[in-house]
C-alpha cells in the first residue's frame, strides 16, 4: 500500500525529507549487515575462486550460537556475538581443511553442489535443534528503544549496527591496506600464481581469510536476529542476497563489497518503504543492470 | 596482396606496453619464424592477430581485408588458423570427433539440427584424410586425453590444417614434445602446403634455420630486426639479445 | 555403444562405422518407456503423482541440453517453466482458452521467446555473473507477476482451472489416467526431437563448446549463436513442461518461478547424470519417489538427506547414477577381458 502524504500542518518538504532520512538510516543499517556478512565471501571467492554457498549457513549458525548463549546460558548479547564469531570461524577451518580443500580444482558446478548440500544439512540440523519458528534474543538495555541524535530519534539497535559496521570497515581497511598480511592477500587475489612464485603461502592465507570471513558471517548472523529475524531458512534465503552483493561488488574487493552493500541496501530499503511487497523488485533490477554493464562487478577484475 | 599484413599494432596491459608498433607481412607461401627472448610478446602478437586480444591501435589485414574489428571465429572462417602453445583440444572426445567437429564447423555442417552427425560421409572421409596424412588413423577412436602428449600435439596441428587455412600460425609446435617424437612434428611442418603462409614461433634455432625463409626478431614487444636466416645469424645485436640463451634447445616458454 | 566396441575392418573402416551408427537406437533405450507404461498398469492409483514425475523429467531434459550438452550453468531455469505454466494458466483463467494442445504450443512459443531474448543478452557471460543474472531474471519475472497479482493471482495462484478434453475426445478422469498418458505422449514426442538434436552435427558442436570453448572460437564456430539457439529450444521445452504442470494440476501459483524449482531440477539432473539424455529420466524419477516417501516421513529428514546425497554425489559419484552404472559396466568389461 502506498504511503499517502497527509498534510497535518507539516509541510510536504519536511515530510519527504523525513522519509528520505528514514530510508537512508535504515538502508545504511541494512547495508552494514550485508557488508559484514558478505565481505568474507567476496574475499574468499576472489582469492581461491571457490564458490561457497554454505556461507549463509555459517551466518545462520552464528545466529543460533548467539541464541543459545543468550537464552540458555545468560551470556550478554555483545559477548555472545564475539564468541559466536570465534567459534564459527574455528569450525569453518575444519570444514575447509577436511572438505573444501579437495574441491579447489573442481568445476564451479561441483563446488556449488557440495556447498549447497552442506547448507541443506545445516538447515535441517537447525530445524531439528531449534524448530522452524523465528527466534529472538534478549537485548541489553542500551540497545533497546531509541537514541536521540539531535534532530531526530533513531532506533538504537540500528544506530549500533551502523557504528559497528563503520568500525569494522575501518579495521578491515587498515588490515587490508596497511598490514603485511593484507598486502599478501591483495597480491594473491590479483594474481595467485605470481604470488606463489614470490613465496607467499596462498594455502595458509586462504585458511586465515576463510576463518575470518566465516567469523564475520557468524557475527552478521547474530546481528540479523533483531534486524531481520532468524529461522533455519535464513541460510538459503539471504544467501541469494550475499551472492548478489559479492557479484555486484566484484570478487575479492573490499571497496566493491561496501559499495554494493550500500547501493543494494538502500535501494532495497527504499523500494520496500515506497512499494511495500513489490519493493523486492529493485535489488534484482539493479543487479541485472550493473552486471550487464560491468560483468565483473563494480571493482572486479575481468 | 599479402596473405597477412600487420600494421603498427599496439597493445598494453595496464601500464605495460606488450606490443609496440609491430609491422609484419606474410606473402602467400611464406615461411616466417618469429623469435625472441622470453617475455618478448610473441604469443601476445599471435593473440592479437587471431583476435583473442584487441589492439589499442593498428590494423590487421587478411588477404587485403581489414579484420581488426572481426571476432576470432570470423577470422578463422576467413582462413586464419592457429595452434596454441598448450594444446587446446576436445580432450573428452575421440580424435576423429575432434577433426569432424573442425570440418563440420568449417563447411557449415554443424548448423544442422536434424540429420545425424554421421550423415555426411564426406565430412568423415575428409577428417580421416587429415588423420592419414599425420599418421593418426590408428588413434582415430581413442579419446584425446588418452594419447601421449606428442600425438596430442599432432592432433592440434591436424585441427589447424582441417580448417583449410590460407594463413597458419604455429605457436611453438614442438613445445612439450619429448625429443624422441619431435621429428614427427617437424616433418609435418616441413611438408606443409606451399600455398599456405606460415608463421611459426620457435625457440629451437635448428628448427628455425631449417624451416624459415625469413625471420622476425621480437624484443620487448617491438620488432627488433627482420631478415633472412643468413642475415639474422650474422647479426651481432641479435646474438647480444640472446646472450645466455645460446639459442639451442633453450627454455620452452614463450 | 562405446567406440572400442566396433569390430572388424581397418581402423579407417571402424572409425567411419562408429560415427555412422552412433545415433541408432539401442535396445536398452526402450527400458524407461516400458517402465513408464508398466507403472500405468501396476500403480493405477498413483497416476497424479506419475504425471508430476513425467513433468519433471521433461523439465530436467530441457536443462540437460543447456547444462549437460552445452556446459552452461544457470540458476534461473525455472523462469521458462513458469512462463509456460502461466501462459496456459492465464489463458484459461482470463481468456477462457482451455484447449490443451494449443496451450502447449502457446507455452512453447512464449517460453522460447523469453529464452531467446534473455539468452541473447546473458549468454555473453559465464561463471558467477551468469549465475546471478539468470537468478535475477527468474526472480524479476516472479516479482512482475506479483506486482499485478490481480491478474496473476499472486502467490495464491489461479486455482480451479478446467481444460477441454484432449483432441475433443479424451476426457479427464478423477484418477489422472488420461493426464498420465497425455504427459507420456508429449514427453515421447519431445524426447524424439531432443534426441535428434543431440546426435546432430549441431549437438556435436554443443559438446565442443562444453569441452573447449576457446578451441571452438579458434575454428570459426559461431559460439554465441549456437548457445542462444540451444537456450531457446531448452526454454521452449521447459515451457511445455510448465504448461503440462498447470494442465495436470489444474492450478498454478507464482511459486513455479522459485529458485527452489531451479535448484531442484538441477539436483535431479546431476543425480541422474548430465549429458546422457536418460539421466533426466533416472534422476527425476528417483528424486520424486524419494521425496514423496521421505518428506511425508519428516521434511527435515528429507532435507538433510538431500544435502547428504549431494555431498556424497560430488565426492564419490560426480557423474550421477548413470555415471555409476557406466563405471560398473566398464569394470565388468575389464574383468571379462582379463
Amino acid at each position: 500500500m502506498r504511503r499517502r502524504f497527509h498534510n497535518h500542518g507539516v509541510g510536504l518538504v519536511p515530510q519527504v525529507a523525513n522519509i528520505a532520512v528514514s530510508i537512508l538510516f535504515d538502508g545504511l543499517a541494512y547495508a552494514m549487515f550485508l557488508f559484514i556478512t558478505s565481505v568474507g565471501l567476496s574475499v574468499t571467492m576472489g582469492l581461491m575462486g571457490f564458490v561457497n554457498l554454505a556461507h549463509g549457513a555459517f551466518a545462520m549458525a552464528g545466529g543460533y550460537v548467539v541464541v543459545t548463549l543468550t537464552r540458555t546460558y545468560g551470556v550478554g548479547f555483545v559477548p555472545s556475538l564475539v564468541i559466536a564469531a570465534v567459534v564459527v570461524g574455528a569450525v569453518s577451518v575444519v570444514f575447509e581443511r577436511v572438505l573444501y580443500r579437495r574441491l579447489y580444482k573442481s568445476t564451479d558446478l561441483e563446488q556449488v553442489l557440495l556447498t549447497i548440500g552442506l547448507a541443506f544439512m545445516a538447515i535441517a540440523t537447525a530445524t531439528y535443534l531449534y524448530g522452524p519458528i523465528p527466534k529472538s534474543v534478549p537485548l541489553p538495555e542500551w540497545l533497546q528503544g531509541d537514541v536521540n541524535l539531535g534532530f531526530r530519534y533513531f532506533p538504537s539497535y540500528r544506530a549500533f549496527l551502523i557504528v559497528l559496521g563503520a568500525v569494522l570497515i575501518a579495521v578491515l581497511w587498515y588490515a587490508f591496506e596497511r598490514t603485511n598480511i593484507g598486502a599478501k592477500i591483495r597480491a594473491a587475489v590479483d594474481n595467485r600464481r605470481m604470488a606463489e612464485s614470490v613465496g607467499i603461502n596462498v594455502d595458509r592465507l586462504f585458511t586465515l581469510t576463510f576463518a575470518v570471513g566465516s567469523g564475520l558471517a557468524a557475527l552478521g548472523g547474530g546481528l540479523a536476529i533483531q534486524l531481520l529475524g532468524l529461522s533455519p531458512s535464513f541460510a538459503v534465503l539471504y544467501l541469494v542476497l550475499f551472492l548478489i552483493v559479492v557479484a555486484v561488488g566484484g570478487l575479492g574487493s573490499l571497496k566493491g563489497t561496501l559499495l554494493a552493500a550500500l547501493v543494494l541496501g538502500i535501494f532495497d530499503t527504499g523500494g520496500k518503504y515506497l512499494l511495500a511487497d513489490a519493493g523486492g523488485f529493485f535489488v534484482y533490477a539493479v543487479t541485472v543492470v550493473v552486471l550487464l554493464i560491468k560483468p565483473a562487478g563494480f571493482y572486479g577484475r575481468e | 596482396m599479402a596473405a597477412l599484413q600487420v600494421e603498427k599494432l599496439n597493445r598494453t596491459f595496464g601500464a605495460l606496453p606488450v606490443t609496440r608498433d609491430v609491422d609484419l607481412t606474410l606473402e602467400r607461401g611464406a615461411r616466417c619464424a618469429l623469435i625472441g627472448p622470453n617475455g618478448a610478446g610473441k604469443t601476445t602478437l599471435v593473440n592479437l592477430i587471431t583476435g583473442v586480444l584487441k589492439p589499442h591501435s593498428g590494423r590487421v589485414l587478411l588477404n587485403g581485408e581489414d579484420i581488426t574489428a572481426s571476432s576470432q571465429a570470423d577470422r578463422a572462417r576467413r582462413g586464419l588458423a592457429r595452434t596454441f602453445q598448450i594444446n587446446q583440444l576436445f580432450r573428452g572426445l575421440t580424435v576423429l570427433e575432434n577433426l569432424c567437429m573442425t570440418v563440420g564447423e568449417r563447411d557449415g555442417h554443424c548448423n544442422n539440427l536434424w540429420r545425424s552427425s554421421g550423415s555426411k560421409r564426406e565430412v568423415i572421409d575428409e577428417a580421416i584424410g587429415y588423420l592419414d596424412s599425420l599418421r593418426l588413423t590408428d588413434d582415430a577412436l581413442k579419446l584425446v586425453r588418452e594419447l601421449p602428449y606428442g600425438r596430442q600435439r599432432l592432433v592440434e596441428i591436424a585441427i589447424a590444417l582441417a580448417q583449410k587455412p590460407r594463413v597458419l600460425l604455429l605457436d611453438e609446435p614442438a613445445a612439450g614434445v619429448p625429443s624422441s617424437e619431435s621429428h614427427l612434428i617437424l616433418d609435418v611442418v616441413a611438408a606443409l602446403d606451399p600455398d599456405i603462409a606460415v608463421l611459426i614461433i620457435e625457440h629451437d634455432m635448428d628448427v628455425v634455420f631449417r624451416f624459415a625463409k625469413e625471420i622476425t626478431v621480437l624484443v620487448q614487444g617491438a620488432v627488433f630486426t627482420q631478415g633472412t636466416p643468413a642475415e639474422i645469424m650474422s647479426n651481432e645485436m641479435v646474438r647480444a639479445v640472446y646472450l645466455g640463451q645460446e639459442g639451442h634447445r633453450g627454455g620452452h616458454h614463450g | 555403444m562405446a567406440a572400442s566396441d566396433t569390430i572388424g575392418g581397418t581402423p579407417r573402416q571402424r572409425a567411419t562405422d562408429y560415427l555412422l551408427r552412433r545415433h541408432r537406437f539401442r535396445m536398452a533405450e526402450a527400458l524407461p518407456w516400458l517402465i513408464a507404461i508398466a507403472v500405468f498398469f501396476i500403480f493405477p492409483t498413483r497416476m497424479t503423482f506419475g504425471s508430476q514425475v513425467l513433468v519433471m523429467v521433461m523439465f530436467a531434459l530441457s536443462l540437460d541440453l543447456i547444462l549437460g550438452y552445452a556446459g552452461i550453468v544457470t540458476l534461473g531455469h525455472a523462469a521458462f517453466f513458469g512462463v509456460g505454466a502461466y501462459t496456459v494458466g492465464l489463458a484459461a483463467a482470463r481468456l477462457d482458452w482451455t484447449e490443451p494442445i494449443s496451450g502447449l504450443f502457446a507455452a512453447a512459443i512464449a517460453a522460447g521467446l523469453v529464452g531467446f531474448v534473455t539468452g541473447w543478452f546473458l549468454l555473453r557471460y559465464r561463471g558467477l555473473t551468469l549465475l546471478m543474472l539468470t537468478l535475477a531474471t527468474a526472480i524479476l519475472l516472479q516479482e512482475t507477476g506479483n506486482l499485478r497479482s490481480d491478474i496473476s493471482g499472486g502467490y495464491d495462484g489461479l486455482p480451479g482451472l478446467t481444460f477441454k478434453p484432449l483432441l475433443g475426445v479424451f476426457d479427464y478422469d478423477l484418477y489422472g489416467h488420461t493426464n498420465y498418458l497425455y504427459a507420456l505422449t508429449v514427453l515421447a514426442i519431445i524426447f524424439f526431437f531432443v534426441r535428434r538434436i543431440v546426435y546432430s552435427p549441431f549437438g556435436q558442436a554443443l559438446t565442443g563448446i562444453r569441452e573447449n570453448v576457446r578451441r571452438m572460437h579458434a575454428i570459426g564456430s559461431p559460439v554465441h549463436r549456437r548457445l542462444v539457439t540451444v537456450y531457446t529450444i531448452a526454454a521452449a521445452i521447459a515451457g511445455v513442461a510448465g504448461a503440462l504442470f498447470t494442465q495436470t494440476n489444474a492450478y498454478v501459483t507464482l511459486t513455479v518461478f522459485d529458485f527452489d524449482n531451479s535448484a531442484k531440477v538441477m539436483v535431479m539432473l546431476i543425480l541422474g547424470g548430465t549429458g546422457r539424455l536418460y539421466g533426466a529420466f533416472v534422476g527425476a524419477a528417483v528424486y520424486m519417489v524419494l521425496e514423496d516417501y521421505f518428506s511425508k516421513l519428516s521434511p527435515t529428514f528429507w532435507q538433510f538427506g538431500i544435502g547428504l546425497m549431494l555431498v556424497l554425489a560430488v565426492l564419490f559419484a560426480p557423474r550421477g547414477i548413470l555415471g555409476l552404472f557406466e563405471r560398473i559396466g566398464d569394470y565388468l568389461a575389464e574383468r571379462k577381458r582379463s
